[in-house]
């Protein structure tokens, strides 16, 4: 009991029902209140203006005439923003991305900011600010980014991770290597190595609700800010250092979030629009346009990817080596310290249990937008090149993939590819129920193949806050401060009533604004439900506490003679024979004379939230005239730890496959020759459609998280992971033809095939 | 330009606003009536989010001007259920997890309701294909088919129960 994270394998009351959300009703009616549906009294409309240009020195910002025209309240460039970053390179890449200073370094690099009256004026004031440019060479290509021929995007840039450090600036900016044991032995080891290089195109977090704020900057430097986002503290913080406020004077409040997918963990807007309502000394309102979404904020990287994999005859992997090439756009990568490649690299050879592997990751800059994590970001690209050379190397092998991939799993023990020593953890036991999955024996026709594919994530834990309140009638509220981006509302409802052993509705949960909790850190590494969990389950047990201490002043006993059981307290000893038990209702309706309300809290960073691993399987009919590929079964095996609420998992499970097939299909960013991105829409970069999809079957499995009380495991981001890979194996198996660049579209897949032809 | 006075019927209520002629129902419907269920994803009608009907026909109310709303019957979701009684299609989302974030949802509901009034029965091809109009990124639709199947199968036994048919 008490803090204690470690896992107890007690049994459940109402963890595992699947209840219903307390945000359904709202949202089926369409109450729900999302970033674009907050007003404030007088507000104006905030619109920016964008580079044409994919790389262009800004010599001249002319906004007289705008200034001048009538509602046109306050324009803001990079003069009005002071760089107060004070050496700290991730802040100030925040800082120059939100908006350009001097230089513009991709098409939709903000450069002006207009707050008006009405849309129609905001509008008018841009078309009349004058920006002189001066374009300069562009790079948008990862590959061509590393060559030296390449234009240098940052005449300050050199590589680091690399000894002796570079003596000319260049566009590649971090090596990052993981791995043990000698590979170059492990090779020599193998009796057969299959090497193969890849491409995966850039893709998009594809969120329906675009970035959406109101802003309120008061003369005397509070603020108020409502806004769309995974992580409303960390929006806090980094808006005000931005802007040098105060962190406690801003407040933020999180509105429902119309997805994510990690695009929402990085802030865009938003510390602008702060600035046009801090100049106009009125609230503003700013919503990006969906064009402004694709151009200029979210996506993931593009990457190319060499592989290298050595076997003997008996199927054990000797070594394994890895290069990833990863572009983070314009900027260094999101996460201080953690470029995009290097993420890459250390979940590149996470399934297995390896003796000699090797992983390096180039981070590189390009005339791109700014990189945001998606889901398990930088994983779905290298498990794409890992898992489809694993099938090549079966296949040469004269193994099955599946038993190949048993043979060579990770376990607990196994020293992964990043580091540490894993504990009990799940690749094993998907691998096992994809082998005896009835989708393995279903028959296949014509044009139809089969493939499956593996993928891990870390998962996270991180800085939670929590408050639990017990008002006079029983009923409890539970206040988080992590984003409720897929149902994590019922989740935690769900665990604080096991605690306190009441009936999940008598729970309701709430999101906090930063006004009302302490720091909680973005909802992202699959952390909301593992991390709000675990306080929740803190919270309610020193509510427990203090229920106790309540019922023992009703006795009129010592505190050590009651105990809490199925809901109440229940004076324990054969002299406190005659006092019935007191309900949760009963203590808390005596509450305002026992010593006042009744409530439970916990601060914490959960650690160790448990590595996620999930097995896909995939059918796939290739056409062979248009080289288009449909998707006709589907089916996602994951390891969630403990299933809190299955149909929530089922969702996570579904929605990450999902993605990952519009990711192995269809979605690209396609640039032209200009630099300038060419299909920022959802006509040109096609999600995928209810009618493109089959149902996506899911099994759960759950191999308890020994650092959770309940075994939770983060469910989030896994999912994404396998598809890619399991569609390219199961186009080979259909047509025979190996595919090494994601999307694997239709132009690209008839090309492979008359190549295959012609041979 | 001038603003163009409207009179138009929605949800049941006979509704009056001003608009200038270049303006969006969607907009019309979020930033001038208060009916912010009908959201707006991308405004090139691509995305389904801001669905709702006009005169009994699906449309993306971000392609149909305000002014269009002249004389005619347009329907939201904020109409959908009735009397404080969700619609069946409403309650099965909910029971079936057929939204993550939400934001689609309204969409969704109002497709989903146009595709039962004319198809009672459809199959689950004909549920993919009159949803392909609206996008959904958390769910892989899986559980937004089934929710639908399951509304279809109630509202039919409760058509039965309404009209029982003689037997000739």
């Amino acid at each position: 009991m008490g803090n204690d994270p470690s896992y107890t394998n007690q049994k459940f009351k109402v963890i595992g029902s699947r209840v219903q959300r307390p945000d359904g009703v709202d949202k089926v009616t369409g109450r729900a209140r999302y970033g674009a549906d907050y007003n404030a009294p007088g507000q104006l409309v905030g619109l920016f203006l964008r580079s044409p240009h994919a790389h262009a020195r800004i010599l001249k910002i002319s906004t007289s005439r705008a200034e001048k025209l009538s509602g046109v309240k306050a324009i803001i460039t990079s003069a009005d923003l002071p760089d107060l970053t004070n050496g700290d390179n991730a802040a100030r890449d925040i800082l120059e991305n939100c908006m350009a200073r001097g230089r513009a370094l991709y098409d939709g690099h903000a450069v002006a900011a207009v707050a008006a009256v009405d849309e129609q004026t905001a509008k008018k004031a841009l078309k009349l600010i004058k920006v002189t440019y001066e374009v300069l060479p562009h790079v948008t290509d990862v590959d061509e980014a590393m060559k030296p021929e390449a234009p240098v995007i940052h005449e300050d840039m050199y590589t680091a991770g690399i000894e002796p450090r570079p003596t000319k600036p260049s566009n590649l900016y971090n090596v990052a290597e993981f791995g043990h044991g000698d590979v170059e032995a492990g090779f020599a080891e193998a009796d057969l190595i299959v090497e193969k290089s890849y491409k995966t195109e850039q893709t998009h977090q594809g969120y329906i609700e675009p970035h959406a704020c109101v802003a309120s900057v008061n003369p005397d430097g509070t603020g108020e800010l409502w806004v769309t986002t995974q992580g409303h503290f960390t929006y806090r913080s980094v808006c005000a250092s931005l802007l040098g406020m105060d962190i406690a004077k801003l407040k933020v409040t999180s509105s429902e979030i119309g997805g994510g997918f990690g695009g929402k963990t990085h802030v865009w807007i938003e510390p602008i629009t702060l600035a046009l309502s801090r100049k106009a000394n009125r609230p503003v309102k700013a919503v990006m346009s969906r064009e402004e979404v694709f151009r200029a904020s979210g996506p993931t990287s593009s990457t190319s990817i060499d592989i290298k994999i050595g076997a003997k005859k008996d199927g054990t992997v000797t070594a394994a080596f890895a290069a990833l090439r990863y572009q983070g756009g314009a900027f260094r990568g999101a996460i201080p310290g953690m470029p995009w490649a290097m993420i890459g690299a250390m979940t590149s050879f996470a399934c297995y249990n390896l003796a000699n592997v090797k992983s390096v990751g180039y981070d590189v800059v390009v005339n791109r937008p700014k990189v945001a994590a998606y889901r398990a970001p930088s994983a779905p690209m290298i498990a794409f090149a890992v898992e489809s050379t694993m099938d090549m190397v079966a296949k040469e092998l004269g193994m099955d993939p599946v038993d190949f991939r048993i043979r060579n799993a990770a376990r607990e023990g196994t020293r992964a590819c990043y580091g540490p020593v894993y504990g009990p953890i799940g690749i094993g036991a998907t691998l096992e129920a994809v082998k005896n999955h009835p989708h393995m024996r279903a028959r296949l026709k014509k044009n139809q193949g089969r493939g499956m594919a593996c993928g891990f994530w870390f998962n996270f834990g991180g800085q939670t806050c929590t408050d639990l309140n017990i008002a006079t009638d029983g009923s409890v509220t539970l206040t988080v401060g992590t984003i409720d981006v897929g149902g994590s509302r019922a989740s935690l409802s769900l665990i604080a009533a096991e605690e306190l052993g009441i009936p999940y509705e008598q729970v309701k949960a709430h999101i906090a604004d930063t006004g009302s909790l302490g720091h909680n850190d973005t909802t992202e590494g699959s952390r909301g439900t593992f991390s709000s969990g675990m306080a929740a389950i803190f919270a309610a047990r020193q509510a427990i506490g203090v229920l106790r201490e309540r019922a023992a002043i009703m006795w009129n006993i010592p505190v050590e003679d009651v105990a809490w059981e199925a809901g109440s307290a229940k004076a324990i000893g054969s002299k406190h024979r005659k006092l019935k038990p007191l309900s949760l209702a009963e203590i808390a309706a005596a509450s305002p004379t026992t010593g006042g309300p009744i409530a439970g809290h916990n601060e914490s960073v959960p650690d160790n939230a448990g590595v996620s691993f999930a097995s896909h399987i995939c059918d796939v009919e290739v056409d062979p005239e248009t080289g288009g590929t449909r998707v006709i079964r589907y089916t996602v095996v994951q390891d969630a730890g403990k299933a809190i609420h299955p149909t929530y998992v089922e969702g996570q499970m579904q929605g990450g496959a999902a993605q990952g097939i519009g990711w192995a299909l269809n979605e690209e960013y396609i640039y032209g020759e200009d630099g300038r991105l060419q299909n920022p829409g959802f006509l040109d970069y096609r999600i995928p459609v209810c009618s493109d999809l089959p149902f996506i079957d899911t099994q759960i499995l759950e191999i308890p998280n020994p650092n959770h009380p309940y075994g939770v495991r983060g469910v989030g981001e896994t999912s994404i992971v396998p598809p890619l890979a399991a569609i390219g194996n199961a186009i080979s198996n259909a047509v025979g033809v190996r595919m090494n660049h994601v999307p694997m579209s239709p132009p690209r897949i008839l090309k492979a095939l008359e190549q295959l032809d012609a041979t | 330009m001038s603003a163009v006075l409207v009179s138009t019927t929605i949800n049941d209520d006979a509704v009056q606003f001003a608009c200038p002629p270049e303006e969006s129902l969607l907009s019309v419907l979020r930033n001038r009536l208060g009916l912010i269920g009908a959201k707006e994803g991308c405004s090139t009608g691509d995305c389904g989010a801001c669905s709702v009907t006009l005169d009994g026909r699906l449309v993306c109310s971000c392609l149909v001007l305000g002014v269009e709303a002249q004389g005619r019957e347009i329907a939201t979701i904020e109409g959908m259920a009735v009397d404080g009684k969700l619609h069946p299609l409403q309650e099965n989302f909910i029971d079936h997890a057929a939204l993550q974030c939400g934001i689609c949802t309204p969409g969704f509901l109002m497709a989903a309701r146009v595709l039962l009034e004319r198809n009672p029965d459809p199959t689950e091809s004909e549920i993919r294909y009159a949803l392909a109009g609206n996008l959904c990124r958390c769910t892989g639709y899986d559980k937004i088919v089934h929710a639908v199947q399951a509304s279809a199968k109630e509202m039919r036994k409760l058509d039965k129960k309404k009209s029982p048919r003689k037997k000739a």
